[in-house]
């Protein structure tokens, strides 16, 4: 385990709120795409 | 073969469609692989561990400005040649924009709050980087806000416009400014100084894959865009018939 001594909760802070933050825009770019393709698909079906 | 062939919708989401499925892996590769290095690199004599938030927040920080000078050029694209996948990839990166000048300012502010003693101070590539996230917001509302597409695209070219003095400001505001807390830049071609290898090669790596995963998500936003795009235009026709 590495030590990051007395900054850890800095160290672990700053790359938790990244990591949440760039997870969450990569989900919500691939939901959001695989939806309109399902969106489009059906219409273009069904009309 | 000319550039302006992308601006046909189909031929973007041929060309789009054969480049995400190696891009986006590579990406998400890089970025973790960055990130992961950065992790693992020794404590700085001065920094200690907070060293390793560099490799979020410099990234970040990079396309944080980079995004928004893509959306000028495909604002100004837009503006003088009216092709509307531009706009659409305007409206498309500014979420990736906005996020990553989130990541930038958190980032900041977490590393401040030991090694300056405050998270927060109004110096002014800290002032210009907050204004650029307003702007951010403020452009996405704005796509939101206006139902005709084109007067949409037209009024958020300008505001792109406009905004691009923050952006040009976050990232010159520290040379020309004598005063305030934020350091110089941490890469620099001119400068003598350089940051040790052990340093520099994960934040090389880091910032590619920033670099690459904004690209890709760039791109998926657009395809998005482009879809729900059609969709408006085949309900409308279905609408009128």
């Amino acid at each position: 385990m590495i030590d990051l001594g007395k900054y850890a909760g800095a160290v672990i802070g700053a790359y938790g709120v990244s990591l949440v933050l760039l997870g969450g825009l990569i989900w919500h770019s691939v939901a959001a795409n695989a939806r309109a393709r399902r969106d489009l698909e059906r219409q273009e079906r069904d009309g | 073969m000319s550039i302006w062939e992308y601006a046909n919708p189909a031929k973007f989401m041929r060309t789009t469609g054969a480049m995400l499925p190696w891009l986006l892996p590579v990406a998400v590769a890089a970025t973790v692989g960055g990130v992961v290095w950065g992790f693992l690199t020794p404590d700085d004599y001065r920094q200690g561990s907070t060293v390793k938030i560099m490799y979020m927040h410099v990234p970040a920080a990079m396309m944080a400005i980079n995004v928004w000078v893509m959306m000028l050029v495909a604002s100004v694209i837009w503006i003088v040649r009216r092709h509307h996948v531009s706009a659409l990839a305007a409206r498309a990166a500014a979420p990736v924009g906005a996020v990553m000048t989130l990541i930038a300012l958190a980032t900041g502010a977490i590393w401040g709050q030991p090694m300056w003693g405050t998270w927060w101070e109004w110096d002014p590539r800290l002032t210009s980087f907050l204004i650029l996230f307003l702007f951010y917001l403020g452009y996405v509302a704005l796509w939101s806000a206006i139902e005709d597409p084109d007067s949409a695209a037209d009024l958020t070219g300008v505001l792109c416009l406009v905004g691009s003095v923050f952006a040009l400001l976050s990232r010159y505001a520290v040379l020309f400014w004598n005063q305030g807390l934020h350091q110089g830049a941490s890469l620099s071609v001119a400068s003598g100084e350089r940051m040790s290898a052990v340093y520099r090669y994960p934040l090389y790596l880091a910032m590619l894959g920033f670099a690459a995963l904004s690209l890709a998500l760039i791109l998926i936003r657009t395809r998005t865009e482009i879809r729900r795009r059609r969709l408006a235009a085949l309900q409308a026709r279905e609408l009128r018939s």
